[in-house]
């Protein structure tokens, strides 16, 4: 494996919130996280993966997401992931990529229009993904969710579908979904596997001062996988 | 030449808002039932065309103005 340090950039739009402690989290894991503003017409040319921070980019106006899908950069972060790039979209990185069509579903208000921040326990469904191969089969993690608009939904088609593909990698544990998700889906996978997003944070459960270290196997999971693709590109 | 559009939850999408706002109502005293709460957007397009402007029209919408996984919508044009 190589030494050198992935760089996996940030991306920082206007109202974006979660980019330093993204940032912070992933230097920790070795790696290098610029901050790339939403402007940027193109990823730096070393980039082994990209996350999509949480936040209210633009304020959350018309729907969560919905703006921000149009920003220069998400052309650079589209044309990324069609070349089977790593793409990890956090809360509203998650919201962002199903906006643009990287992700199924869509992200509604949370069931109870109140915003929620807590502690939530979390199954893995699926852990031969870039994203999860640090966790076990039916391992649980305990993460912190902050969210008003959490609520993932498919229609019953589209879920049975992703269902059967395996792409429902993330459920909240049994009595703790605290949006109204459907099927208690709290992260999705794309079909081809390189794409993801969660409502949870990972970037703020990466010591145990912070009350869990759970996230740094999500996180750490996408750098091992960085790491490979860039061992793999030498 | 001026629109109004008008997106709404799709039938069967839960609107807790709309649950929402239907339970104030019923505090209120008033016998209501299916509150469905959208959002309308009132929009100059740049065209007299009533046939252009529509179809501008329904390209914002698939692009910008609604999701179409929950949201459908409707356009109205200001009669010239």
């Amino acid at each position: 494996m190589s030494d050198a340090r992935p760089v996996i950039p940030v991306i920082v739009w206007p109202g974006s919130n979660d980019d330093r402690d993204a940032q912070l989290a992933l230097e920790r894991l070795g790696v290098e996280a610029p901050r790339i503003w939403h402007t940027d017409e193109a990823l730096p040319r070393e980039t082994a993966a990209v996350v999509l921070p949480g936040g209210f980019s633009y304020g959350d106006y018309l729907r969560c997401g919905a703006i921000a899908r149009f920003s220069p950069v998400l052309r650079a972060v589209e044309a990324f992931a069609a070349e089977g790039g790593l793409v990890l979209g956090i809360c509203n990185g998650f919201q962002i990529l199903t906006e643009a069509g990287l992700l199924p579903g869509v992200l509604r208000p949370n069931a109870s229009l109140s915003f929620v921040c807590r502690d939530v326990r979390l199954n893995v469904e699926q852990t031969d993904t870039p994203f999860t191969s640090r966790c076990v089969d039916g391992q649980e993690l305990t993460i912190p969710v902050k969210h008003g608009d959490g609520c993932w939904f498919a229609d019953d088609e589209l879920l049975g579908e992703l269902d059967a593909n395996g792409q429902l990698v993330l459920r909240y544990a049994a009595g703790e979904n605290p949006n109204g998700a459907i099927a208690d889906v709290a992260g999705v996978i794309n079909a081809a596997g390189n794409v993801f997003g969660l409502m949870p944070h990972p970037e703020h459960a990466v010591d145990p001062l912070l009350g869990s270290a759970d996230g740094a196997l999500i996180l750490g999971s996408l750098v091992d996988a960085a790491r490979l693709s860039l061992a793999a590109a030498v | 030449m001026r629109a109004t559009v008008l997106v709404r939850p799709k039938p069967g999408i839960l609107d807790p808002q709309g649950q929402a706002v239907e339970s104030s109502l019923r505090h209120l005293g008033f016998e209501v039932s299916d509150a469905r709460v959208g959002r309308l957007v009132d929009v100059d397009v740049a065209t007299d065309d009533k046939t252009e402007a529509l179809a501008q029209l329904e390209r914002m919408c698939e692009q910008l103005l609604t999701n179409p996984l929950i949201e459908s919508y409707e356009i109205e044009l200001e009669q010239a």
